[in-house]
Protein backbone atom coordinates (compact mmCIF):
# COMPACT_ATOMS: atom_id res chain seq x y z
CA UNK A 1 0.00 0.00 0.00
CA UNK A 2 1.68 3.09 -1.40
CA UNK A 3 1.21 6.07 1.18
CA UNK A 4 2.23 10.01 0.80
CA UNK A 5 4.00 12.30 3.06
CA UNK A 6 3.15 16.20 2.62
CA UNK A 7 4.54 19.00 4.63
CA UNK A 8 2.52 22.34 5.88
CA UNK A 9 5.34 25.14 4.20
CA UNK A 10 2.67 27.66 5.37
CA UNK A 11 -0.93 27.31 6.71
CA UNK A 12 -3.02 30.59 7.07
CA UNK A 13 -5.35 31.13 10.27
CA UNK A 14 -8.54 29.14 10.57
CA UNK A 15 -6.93 25.89 7.87
CA UNK A 16 -8.46 23.23 9.83
CA UNK A 17 -9.19 19.48 9.40
CA UNK A 18 -12.44 18.88 8.55
CA UNK A 19 -15.19 15.80 7.98
CA UNK A 20 -18.52 15.85 7.29
CA UNK A 21 -19.76 16.73 10.83
CA UNK A 22 -19.57 15.19 14.38
CA UNK A 23 -23.36 14.84 15.02
CA UNK A 24 -25.57 13.72 17.80
CA UNK A 25 -23.84 15.56 20.78
CA UNK A 26 -25.72 18.68 20.80
CA UNK A 27 -27.27 17.69 24.20
CA UNK A 28 -23.66 17.85 25.59
CA UNK A 29 -23.04 20.87 24.31
CA UNK A 30 -20.73 20.09 20.71
CA UNK A 31 -22.10 20.94 17.86
CA UNK A 32 -21.82 19.61 14.45
CA UNK A 33 -18.78 21.36 13.34
CA UNK A 34 -17.72 20.14 9.54
CA UNK A 35 -16.64 22.10 6.70
CA UNK A 36 -18.74 25.65 6.60
CA UNK A 37 -19.65 25.40 3.11
CA UNK A 38 -21.07 21.48 2.98
CA UNK A 39 -21.73 21.54 -0.42
CA UNK A 40 -18.46 22.55 -1.93
CA UNK A 41 -16.37 19.92 0.26
CA UNK A 42 -19.22 16.90 -0.70
CA UNK A 43 -18.00 18.37 -4.52
CA UNK A 44 -14.24 17.97 -3.68
CA UNK A 45 -15.54 14.16 -2.63
CA UNK A 46 -17.13 13.52 -5.25
CA UNK A 47 -15.13 14.92 -7.53
CA UNK A 48 -12.59 12.09 -6.55
CA UNK A 49 -15.21 9.22 -6.83
CA UNK A 50 -16.66 9.17 -3.04
CA UNK A 51 -20.50 9.89 -2.03
CA UNK A 52 -19.57 10.04 1.42
CA UNK A 53 -17.40 12.70 2.56
CA UNK A 54 -14.40 12.35 4.46
CA UNK A 55 -11.48 13.94 6.14
CA UNK A 56 -10.06 16.77 4.07
CA UNK A 57 -8.58 20.57 4.96
CA UNK A 58 -10.58 23.70 4.82
CA UNK A 59 -8.62 26.30 3.37
CA UNK A 60 -9.60 29.93 4.68
CA UNK A 61 -8.52 33.00 2.83
CA UNK A 62 -4.76 32.64 4.42
CA UNK A 63 -4.43 30.24 2.39
CA UNK A 64 -1.96 26.93 2.20
CA UNK A 65 1.10 25.69 1.35
CA UNK A 66 2.19 22.17 1.48
CA UNK A 67 5.30 20.44 -0.15
CA UNK A 68 4.82 16.59 -1.01
CA UNK A 69 8.48 14.78 0.24
CA UNK A 70 7.16 11.32 -0.34
CA UNK A 71 4.61 9.74 -2.51
CA UNK A 72 2.71 10.88 -5.23
CA UNK A 73 -1.11 11.46 -4.63
CA UNK A 74 -4.18 12.71 -6.71
CA UNK A 75 -6.32 15.30 -4.78
CA UNK A 76 -9.73 17.66 -5.75
CA UNK A 77 -9.95 21.31 -4.78
CA UNK A 78 -13.65 22.70 -4.65
CA UNK A 79 -15.18 26.37 -3.35
CA UNK A 80 -14.60 29.53 -3.22
CA UNK A 81 -12.95 31.35 -6.25
CA UNK A 82 -9.94 30.46 -4.83
CA UNK A 83 -6.44 30.34 -6.89
CA UNK A 84 -4.10 27.03 -7.57
CA UNK A 85 -0.50 26.59 -8.22
CA UNK A 86 0.38 22.75 -8.64
CA UNK A 87 3.82 22.56 -9.23
CA UNK A 88 3.49 25.68 -11.26
CA UNK A 89 0.59 24.80 -13.16
CA UNK A 90 -2.14 27.33 -12.39
CA UNK A 91 -5.55 26.43 -12.01
CA UNK A 92 -8.96 27.81 -10.58
CA UNK A 93 -10.26 26.04 -7.02
CA UNK A 94 -12.39 23.66 -8.98
CA UNK A 95 -10.26 21.24 -10.07
CA UNK A 96 -8.41 17.40 -9.60
CA UNK A 97 -4.52 16.98 -10.02
CA UNK A 98 -2.12 15.43 -9.19
CA UNK A 99 1.18 16.20 -6.36
CA UNK A 100 4.29 14.45 -7.11
CA UNK A 101 7.24 14.20 -4.71
CA UNK A 102 8.79 17.36 -4.47
CA UNK A 103 6.33 19.35 -6.10
CA UNK A 104 4.53 22.38 -4.04
CA UNK A 105 0.72 22.73 -3.92
CA UNK A 106 -0.20 26.52 -3.55
CA UNK A 107 -3.47 27.32 -2.71
CA UNK A 108 -4.44 31.21 -2.01
CA UNK A 109 -7.90 33.28 -1.78
CA UNK A 110 -9.52 34.39 -5.05
CA UNK A 111 -12.03 36.28 -6.85
CA UNK A 112 -14.97 35.40 -4.58
CA UNK A 113 -15.84 33.19 -1.49
CA UNK A 114 -13.77 32.41 2.02
CA UNK A 115 -13.55 28.62 2.24
CA UNK A 116 -12.37 26.06 -0.29
CA UNK A 117 -12.12 22.43 0.41
CA UNK A 118 -9.05 20.17 -0.32
CA UNK A 119 -9.71 16.38 -0.56
CA UNK A 120 -6.65 13.64 -1.30
CA UNK A 121 -7.43 10.26 -3.09
CA UNK A 122 -6.52 8.04 0.02
CA UNK A 123 -6.70 8.53 4.03
CA UNK A 124 -5.79 11.60 5.79
CA UNK A 125 -4.68 10.44 9.00
CA UNK A 126 -5.92 13.13 11.47
CA UNK A 127 -6.97 12.54 15.25
CA UNK A 128 -10.30 12.10 15.67
CA UNK A 129 -13.30 13.18 18.76
CA UNK A 130 -15.99 11.58 19.74
CA UNK A 131 -15.41 9.64 15.86
CA UNK A 132 -15.00 12.57 13.77
CA UNK A 133 -11.90 14.23 12.65
CA UNK A 134 -14.10 17.50 11.67
CA UNK A 135 -11.81 20.23 14.20
CA UNK A 136 -14.17 22.17 16.90
CA UNK A 137 -12.49 25.92 16.89
CA UNK A 138 -13.15 26.78 20.71
CA UNK A 139 -11.78 23.91 22.28
CA UNK A 140 -9.30 22.37 19.18
CA UNK A 141 -10.53 18.78 19.60
CA UNK A 142 -10.45 16.46 16.64
CA UNK A 143 -7.83 16.69 13.67
CA UNK A 144 -6.84 20.51 14.52
CA UNK A 145 -5.82 23.61 13.09
CA UNK A 146 -2.56 23.06 10.48
CA UNK A 147 0.44 25.06 11.82
CA UNK A 148 4.01 25.70 9.32
CA UNK A 149 6.02 22.26 9.82
CA UNK A 150 3.59 19.71 10.42
CA UNK A 151 3.18 16.88 8.21
CA UNK A 152 0.42 15.54 6.96
CA UNK A 153 0.22 11.22 5.99
CA UNK A 154 -2.13 10.10 3.01
CA UNK A 155 -2.78 6.74 3.58
CA UNK A 156 -3.26 4.40 0.47
CA UNK A 157 -2.90 7.14 -1.35
CA UNK A 158 -3.28 7.05 -5.73
CA UNK A 159 -2.66 8.83 -8.39
CA UNK A 160 -6.21 9.18 -10.17
CA UNK A 161 -5.23 9.81 -13.85
CA UNK A 162 -9.65 8.79 -14.64
CA UNK A 163 -9.94 11.98 -12.49
CA UNK A 164 -7.85 14.73 -13.45
CA UNK A 165 -9.21 17.89 -14.73
CA UNK A 166 -11.21 20.50 -13.57
CA UNK A 167 -14.93 20.58 -12.02
CA UNK A 168 -17.78 22.20 -12.88
CA UNK A 169 -18.60 24.91 -10.65
CA UNK A 170 -22.78 24.53 -9.59
CA UNK A 171 -24.64 27.77 -9.48
CA UNK A 172 -25.79 26.49 -5.83
CA UNK A 173 -22.27 26.85 -5.02
CA UNK A 174 -21.79 30.19 -5.50
CA UNK A 175 -23.24 33.28 -3.25
CA UNK A 176 -26.22 35.53 -4.82
CA UNK A 177 -26.53 38.03 -2.00
CA UNK A 178 -29.23 36.25 -0.77
CA UNK A 179 -30.58 34.26 2.04
CA UNK A 180 -33.98 32.69 3.14
CA UNK A 181 -35.34 32.93 6.78
CA UNK A 182 -38.16 31.86 8.56
CA UNK A 183 -38.94 34.21 11.23
CA UNK A 184 -38.59 33.16 14.94
CA UNK A 185 -38.64 31.77 17.36
CA UNK A 186 -38.28 34.91 19.34
CA UNK A 187 -40.20 37.42 16.78
CA UNK A 188 -42.73 38.30 19.19
CA UNK A 189 -39.55 40.11 21.82
CA UNK A 190 -38.59 42.41 19.17
CA UNK A 191 -40.66 45.72 18.04
CA UNK A 192 -42.33 45.01 14.30
CA UNK A 193 -40.51 47.74 13.08
CA UNK A 194 -37.42 45.62 13.59
CA UNK A 195 -38.61 42.39 12.23
CA UNK A 196 -39.49 44.78 8.77
CA UNK A 197 -36.37 46.42 9.16
CA UNK A 198 -34.25 42.91 9.47
CA UNK A 199 -36.72 42.17 5.94
CA UNK A 200 -36.30 44.53 4.18
CA UNK A 201 -32.96 46.57 4.23
CA UNK A 202 -29.52 44.54 3.17
CA UNK A 203 -27.19 43.87 5.90
CA UNK A 204 -23.63 43.93 5.89
CA UNK A 205 -21.01 41.37 6.84
CA UNK A 206 -18.49 42.23 8.98
CA UNK A 207 -15.19 41.23 9.63
CA UNK A 208 -16.07 40.16 12.96
CA UNK A 209 -16.13 36.37 11.00
CA UNK A 210 -14.86 33.20 12.00
CA UNK A 211 -16.23 29.32 12.08
CA UNK A 212 -18.43 29.91 14.99
CA UNK A 213 -20.46 32.68 13.49
CA UNK A 214 -20.66 36.18 11.56
CA UNK A 215 -22.07 39.28 12.95
CA UNK A 216 -23.69 42.06 10.62
CA UNK A 217 -24.14 45.29 10.22
CA UNK A 218 -27.18 47.26 9.23
CA UNK A 219 -30.74 49.08 11.23
CA UNK A 220 -29.96 48.05 15.04
CA UNK A 221 -32.94 45.39 15.93
CA UNK A 222 -34.69 46.79 19.11
CA UNK A 223 -36.61 44.48 21.35
CA UNK A 224 -39.93 45.27 22.83
CA UNK A 225 -39.08 45.60 25.94
CA UNK A 226 -35.82 45.15 28.64
CA UNK A 227 -35.35 40.91 28.41
CA UNK A 228 -33.73 38.07 30.03
CA UNK A 229 -35.12 34.76 28.32
CA UNK A 230 -33.35 31.29 29.65
CA UNK A 231 -30.74 30.12 27.98
CA UNK A 232 -32.36 27.83 25.18
CA UNK A 233 -31.10 25.70 22.05
CA UNK A 234 -29.42 27.47 19.11
CA UNK A 235 -29.00 26.22 15.72
CA UNK A 236 -26.60 26.82 12.60
CA UNK A 237 -28.20 29.19 11.24
CA UNK A 238 -30.17 30.95 14.20
CA UNK A 239 -29.58 35.10 14.03
CA UNK A 240 -29.52 35.78 17.53
CA UNK A 241 -29.53 39.81 18.50
CA UNK A 242 -27.57 40.50 21.23
CA UNK A 243 -28.22 43.64 23.89
CA UNK A 244 -27.13 46.26 21.51
CA UNK A 245 -29.14 45.12 18.69
CA UNK A 246 -26.57 43.84 16.77
CA UNK A 247 -27.78 40.54 14.96
CA UNK A 248 -24.95 37.64 14.76
CA UNK A 249 -25.69 34.79 12.44
CA UNK A 250 -24.51 31.39 14.21
CA UNK A 251 -22.49 29.27 11.77
CA UNK A 252 -20.64 25.44 11.91
CA UNK A 253 -19.06 25.79 15.67
CA UNK A 254 -21.89 27.51 17.06
CA UNK A 255 -22.36 27.24 20.97
CA UNK A 256 -25.39 24.74 22.06
CA UNK A 257 -27.57 27.31 23.59
CA UNK A 258 -28.19 31.17 24.64
CA UNK A 259 -30.01 33.50 25.92
CA UNK A 260 -30.21 36.25 23.63
CA UNK A 261 -33.14 36.25 21.39
CA UNK A 262 -33.21 34.95 17.56
CA UNK A 263 -35.39 37.20 15.60
CA UNK A 264 -34.83 34.81 12.09
CA UNK A 265 -33.40 31.36 11.56
CA UNK A 266 -31.50 30.76 7.86
CA UNK A 267 -32.64 27.92 6.29
CA UNK A 268 -30.09 25.44 5.89
CA UNK A 269 -30.13 24.87 1.81
CA UNK A 270 -28.82 28.53 1.89
CA UNK A 271 -25.84 28.48 5.01
CA UNK A 272 -23.13 27.07 2.72
CA UNK A 273 -23.56 30.27 -0.20
CA UNK A 274 -23.67 32.40 3.06
CA UNK A 275 -20.48 31.34 4.58
CA UNK A 276 -18.73 32.03 1.39
CA UNK A 277 -19.48 35.44 1.47
CA UNK A 278 -16.85 37.88 2.73
CA UNK A 279 -16.87 41.21 5.01
CA UNK A 280 -17.93 43.92 3.93
CA UNK A 281 -20.47 41.75 1.03
CA UNK A 282 -24.30 42.83 1.38
CA UNK A 283 -27.06 40.17 2.22
CA UNK A 284 -30.94 40.80 2.07
CA UNK A 285 -33.10 38.28 3.68
CA UNK A 286 -35.96 37.62 2.82
CA UNK A 287 -38.45 35.53 4.74
CA UNK A 288 -40.96 31.98 4.29
CA UNK A 289 -43.20 30.04 5.62
CA UNK A 290 -41.34 27.29 7.98
CA UNK A 291 -43.89 25.07 4.70
CA UNK A 292 -41.62 26.77 2.18
CA UNK A 293 -38.24 26.14 3.52
CA UNK A 294 -39.21 22.57 3.70
CA UNK A 295 -40.35 22.98 -0.28
CA UNK A 296 -36.90 24.66 -1.14
CA UNK A 297 -34.56 22.53 1.10
CA UNK A 298 -36.17 19.82 -0.80
CA UNK A 299 -35.83 20.57 -4.30
CA UNK A 300 -32.32 22.22 -3.45
CA UNK A 301 -31.03 18.82 -1.88
CA UNK A 302 -32.56 16.83 -5.18
CA UNK A 303 -30.47 18.85 -7.15
CA UNK A 304 -27.22 18.95 -5.13
CA UNK A 305 -27.80 15.04 -5.18
CA UNK A 306 -28.15 15.03 -8.97
CA UNK A 307 -24.65 16.93 -9.56
CA UNK A 308 -22.68 15.07 -6.98
CA UNK A 309 -23.85 11.39 -8.24
CA UNK A 310 -23.30 12.99 -11.97
CA UNK A 311 -20.03 13.83 -10.43
CA UNK A 312 -18.76 11.09 -8.26
CA UNK A 313 -19.76 8.50 -11.22
CA UNK A 314 -16.75 6.02 -12.47
CA UNK A 315 -14.93 7.11 -15.18
CA UNK A 316 -13.32 5.44 -17.94
CA UNK A 317 -9.15 5.56 -17.67
CA UNK A 318 -7.41 7.85 -19.55
CA UNK A 319 -6.41 5.40 -21.91
CA UNK A 320 -9.70 4.05 -22.47
CA UNK A 321 -10.57 7.84 -23.29
CA UNK A 322 -8.20 8.69 -25.56
CA UNK A 323 -8.83 5.16 -27.13
CA UNK A 324 -12.31 6.01 -27.76
CA UNK A 325 -11.69 9.57 -29.10
CA UNK A 326 -9.60 7.67 -31.40
CA UNK A 327 -12.33 5.86 -32.55
CA UNK A 328 -14.71 8.57 -32.85
CA UNK A 329 -12.16 10.39 -35.01
CA UNK A 330 -11.85 7.62 -37.13
CA UNK A 331 -8.47 6.55 -36.36
CA UNK A 332 -8.05 3.10 -36.25
CA UNK A 333 -5.25 0.79 -35.88
CA UNK A 334 -3.95 -0.69 -39.51
CA UNK A 335 -4.20 -4.22 -38.10
CA UNK A 336 -7.91 -4.47 -38.65
CA UNK A 337 -7.02 -4.51 -42.66
CA UNK B 1 -47.93 20.81 33.98
CA UNK B 2 -49.39 22.70 31.03
CA UNK B 3 -49.44 22.30 27.14
CA UNK B 4 -46.24 23.20 25.81
CA UNK B 5 -46.11 25.67 22.89
CA UNK B 6 -44.56 24.57 19.73
CA UNK B 7 -42.55 27.01 17.20
CA UNK B 8 -40.68 26.20 13.72
CA UNK B 9 -36.99 27.10 13.44
CA UNK B 10 -35.78 27.24 10.10
CA UNK B 11 -36.36 24.40 7.75
CA UNK B 12 -35.78 21.20 10.09
CA UNK B 13 -36.42 22.17 14.12
CA UNK B 14 -39.24 22.25 16.25
CA UNK B 15 -39.23 24.47 19.19
CA UNK B 16 -40.93 23.15 22.22
CA UNK B 17 -41.18 25.22 25.11
CA UNK B 18 -42.97 24.83 28.54
CA UNK B 19 -42.64 27.78 29.87
CA UNK B 20 -40.31 31.37 29.91
CA UNK B 21 -39.66 31.30 33.82
CA UNK B 22 -36.75 28.65 34.79
CA UNK B 23 -38.12 26.98 37.83
CA UNK B 24 -37.34 22.86 38.80
CA UNK B 25 -40.77 21.66 37.47
CA UNK B 26 -40.36 23.08 34.10
CA UNK B 27 -36.86 21.63 33.83
CA UNK B 28 -38.16 18.21 35.29
CA UNK B 29 -40.96 18.30 32.25
CA UNK B 30 -38.43 19.45 29.98
CA UNK B 31 -36.62 15.98 30.88
CA UNK B 32 -39.63 13.66 31.02
CA UNK B 33 -40.23 15.00 27.08
CA UNK B 34 -36.48 14.72 26.33
CA UNK B 35 -37.01 10.55 27.44
CA UNK B 36 -40.58 9.99 25.61
CA UNK B 37 -39.67 11.38 22.68
CA UNK B 38 -36.05 9.21 22.60
CA UNK B 39 -38.77 6.03 23.37
CA UNK B 40 -40.84 6.91 20.68
CA UNK B 41 -38.20 6.77 18.17
CA UNK B 42 -39.77 9.67 15.53
CA UNK B 43 -39.53 9.17 12.02
CA UNK B 44 -37.63 12.19 10.73
CA UNK B 45 -35.96 13.25 14.36
CA UNK B 46 -32.37 13.30 14.34
CA UNK B 47 -31.42 14.71 17.47
CA UNK B 48 -32.75 16.04 20.69
CA UNK B 49 -31.62 19.34 22.56
CA UNK B 50 -32.65 19.75 26.13
CA UNK B 51 -32.48 22.73 27.95
CA UNK B 52 -34.49 24.73 30.96
CA UNK B 53 -37.87 25.71 30.08
CA UNK B 54 -37.27 24.22 26.70
CA UNK B 55 -35.82 21.46 23.79
CA UNK B 56 -35.75 21.42 20.25
CA UNK B 57 -36.20 18.55 18.27
CA UNK B 58 -33.87 18.49 15.09
CA UNK B 59 -35.28 16.55 11.76
CA UNK B 60 -34.48 15.51 8.14
CA UNK B 61 -36.39 17.70 6.03
CA UNK B 62 -36.61 15.60 3.37
CA UNK B 63 -37.91 12.48 5.69
CA UNK B 64 -40.61 14.26 7.73
CA UNK B 65 -41.93 18.06 8.09
CA UNK B 66 -42.73 20.39 11.39
CA UNK B 67 -46.55 19.26 11.15
CA UNK B 68 -45.70 15.60 11.42
CA UNK B 69 -42.88 16.04 14.14
CA UNK B 70 -45.11 18.12 15.97
CA UNK B 71 -48.06 15.56 15.72
CA UNK B 72 -45.93 12.69 16.99
CA UNK B 73 -44.89 14.68 20.22
CA UNK B 74 -48.45 16.20 20.86
CA UNK B 75 -49.22 12.33 21.13
CA UNK B 76 -47.07 11.97 23.89
CA UNK B 77 -48.27 14.51 26.24
CA UNK B 78 -48.79 14.77 28.87
CA UNK B 79 -46.12 13.65 30.49
CA UNK B 80 -45.16 13.49 34.39
CA UNK B 81 -42.03 15.51 35.24
CA UNK B 82 -38.91 13.32 35.61
CA UNK B 83 -38.55 12.14 39.39
CA UNK B 84 -35.33 13.12 40.44
CA UNK B 85 -34.98 10.40 43.21
CA UNK B 86 -34.69 7.93 39.60
CA UNK B 87 -32.00 9.95 38.08
CA UNK B 88 -28.71 8.38 37.78
CA UNK B 89 -26.80 10.29 40.75
CA UNK B 90 -22.89 11.58 40.61
CA UNK B 91 -20.40 12.37 43.66
CA UNK B 92 -17.82 15.02 42.40
CA UNK B 93 -14.56 15.10 44.82
CA UNK B 94 -14.27 19.05 44.84
CA UNK B 95 -10.92 20.67 47.08
CA UNK B 96 -12.37 23.96 47.95
CA UNK B 97 -8.24 24.70 49.52
CA UNK B 98 -7.02 28.05 48.97
CA UNK B 99 -5.27 28.24 45.55
CA UNK B 100 -7.64 26.76 44.02
CA UNK B 101 -11.19 28.63 44.90
CA UNK B 102 -10.01 32.37 43.89
CA UNK B 103 -13.60 33.84 44.41
CA UNK B 104 -14.12 32.05 47.76
CA UNK B 105 -13.14 35.12 49.42
CA UNK B 106 -15.26 37.90 47.65
CA UNK B 107 -18.10 35.25 47.34
CA UNK B 108 -18.34 35.30 51.60
CA UNK B 109 -17.89 39.00 51.44
CA UNK B 110 -20.82 39.78 49.47
CA UNK B 111 -22.71 37.05 51.27
CA UNK B 112 -21.95 38.22 54.99
CA UNK B 113 -20.84 35.08 55.70
CA UNK B 114 -17.44 32.77 56.36
CA UNK B 115 -15.71 30.77 53.64
CA UNK B 116 -16.40 27.68 55.70
CA UNK B 117 -19.67 28.38 55.95
CA UNK B 118 -20.09 29.14 52.03
CA UNK B 119 -18.29 25.73 51.61
CA UNK B 120 -21.00 24.06 53.67
CA UNK B 121 -23.47 24.65 51.98
CA UNK B 122 -22.31 24.82 48.29
CA UNK B 123 -20.81 20.81 49.29
CA UNK B 124 -24.20 19.93 51.54
CA UNK B 125 -26.43 20.56 48.27
CA UNK B 126 -27.93 18.33 45.98
CA UNK B 127 -27.66 19.46 42.15
CA UNK B 128 -29.50 18.42 39.28
CA UNK B 129 -27.93 18.72 35.78
CA UNK B 130 -30.53 21.20 33.91
CA UNK B 131 -28.58 21.45 30.51
CA UNK B 132 -25.23 21.20 28.70
CA UNK B 133 -23.96 24.01 26.83
CA UNK B 134 -21.98 27.10 25.40
CA UNK B 135 -18.94 24.66 25.13
CA UNK B 136 -18.60 21.01 24.94
CA UNK B 137 -19.38 19.03 28.48
CA UNK B 138 -20.18 22.42 30.28
CA UNK B 139 -23.15 20.83 32.41
CA UNK B 140 -25.86 23.71 34.42
CA UNK B 141 -26.18 22.38 37.62
CA UNK B 142 -29.01 23.90 39.38
CA UNK B 143 -29.62 23.73 42.41
CA UNK B 144 -27.13 26.22 44.88
CA UNK B 145 -28.57 27.28 47.62
CA UNK B 146 -30.43 30.77 47.84
CA UNK B 147 -28.02 31.92 50.56
CA UNK B 148 -24.96 31.47 48.54
CA UNK B 149 -26.04 32.92 45.03
CA UNK B 150 -24.18 35.73 43.56
CA UNK B 151 -24.66 37.18 40.54
CA UNK B 152 -21.77 37.14 37.34
CA UNK B 153 -19.10 39.68 37.17
CA UNK B 154 -19.50 41.97 35.03
CA UNK B 155 -16.36 41.19 33.58
CA UNK B 156 -15.39 38.16 32.50
CA UNK B 157 -12.07 36.81 33.47
CA UNK B 158 -9.67 34.71 30.98
CA UNK B 159 -8.21 31.06 30.97
CA UNK B 160 -9.65 29.31 33.27
CA UNK B 161 -8.51 26.42 33.77
CA UNK B 162 -10.90 22.97 33.16
CA UNK B 163 -11.89 21.43 36.73
CA UNK B 164 -12.84 24.83 37.76
CA UNK B 165 -16.00 24.61 39.77
CA UNK B 166 -17.78 28.16 39.67
CA UNK B 167 -21.14 29.31 40.32
CA UNK B 168 -23.46 32.05 39.26
CA UNK B 169 -27.11 32.21 40.52
CA UNK B 170 -28.96 29.24 40.98
CA UNK B 171 -26.72 27.49 38.36
CA UNK B 172 -23.27 25.76 39.19
CA UNK B 173 -20.76 24.35 36.89
CA UNK B 174 -17.61 22.28 36.56
CA UNK B 175 -15.60 23.49 33.81
CA UNK B 176 -14.29 21.07 31.14
CA UNK B 177 -11.65 23.15 28.81
CA UNK B 178 -9.76 26.51 29.27
CA UNK B 179 -12.47 29.43 28.83
CA UNK B 180 -13.08 32.81 29.58
CA UNK B 181 -15.69 33.39 32.29
CA UNK B 182 -17.41 35.80 34.49
CA UNK B 183 -18.73 32.99 37.03
CA UNK B 184 -17.43 32.78 40.49
CA UNK B 185 -14.85 30.28 40.92
CA UNK B 186 -15.13 28.52 44.29
CA UNK B 187 -13.57 25.45 43.98
CA UNK B 188 -11.65 22.34 41.42
CA UNK B 189 -12.80 19.24 40.89
CA UNK B 190 -10.30 16.08 39.66
CA UNK B 191 -13.40 14.84 37.80
CA UNK B 192 -13.40 14.27 34.13
CA UNK B 193 -16.99 15.18 32.96
CA UNK B 194 -15.66 14.51 29.55
CA UNK B 195 -14.65 10.74 30.14
CA UNK B 196 -12.74 9.77 27.26
CA UNK B 197 -14.85 6.62 27.22
CA UNK B 198 -16.26 6.36 23.39
CA UNK B 199 -18.93 4.43 25.30
CA UNK B 200 -19.99 7.16 27.54
CA UNK B 201 -18.25 10.09 26.58
CA UNK B 202 -19.70 12.13 28.88
CA UNK B 203 -19.89 11.77 32.58
CA UNK B 204 -23.91 13.01 33.29
CA UNK B 205 -27.17 12.90 31.10
CA UNK B 206 -29.26 15.76 31.18
CA UNK B 207 -31.68 15.16 34.50
CA UNK B 208 -28.94 13.31 36.36
CA UNK B 209 -28.58 14.31 39.78
CA UNK B 210 -25.13 15.41 41.59
CA UNK B 211 -23.65 16.28 44.93
CA UNK B 212 -19.96 17.02 45.64
CA UNK B 213 -17.45 15.47 47.95
CA UNK B 214 -14.83 18.00 49.92
CA UNK B 215 -11.00 16.68 49.47
CA UNK B 216 -8.11 18.50 50.38
CA UNK B 217 -5.45 19.66 47.82
CA UNK B 218 -2.94 16.54 49.23
CA UNK B 219 -5.96 14.05 47.51
CA UNK B 220 -5.70 15.78 44.30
Amino acid sequence: MSSAQLRVVHAGPLVTIQDAGRFGHMRFGVSASGPMDRSSFAIANAALGLTEAKTGIEVSLGGLVLECRQGAVSFAVAGGGFSVDCAGVKSSSWTVQTLFEGQKLIIRGGAWGSWTYLVFSGRQIARTWLGSTATQSMSGFGGGALRSGQDIEIEDAHVRDDRIGDIPCPAFAQPDGTAHVVVGPQDQHFLPISVEAFLSTPYKLTDAFDRMGVRLSGPKLELSEALSIPSEPILRGSVQVSGDGVPTVLLADHQTTGGYPKIATVISSDLDRLSQMRAQDRIKFTAVTAEQAVEIVRSEADARRTYINELAKPRPSLNERLLRENLIGGVVSGNDD
Amino acid sequence: MSVPSFKAVADHALLVEYATEISDEVNRTVIALDHAIAEAQINGVQEVVPALVNLLALFDPTQTTHREVEAAIRALLPVVPADDAKADHHVLDICYDEGMSPDLEAVAKARGMSQEAIIKAHVSARYRVGMYGFAPGYAYLSGVPDAIQVPRKTTPVRDIPAGSVMIAGPQCLATTIIMPTGWSIIGHTPAKIMTGDPARPFLFDVGDTVSFNRIRREAL
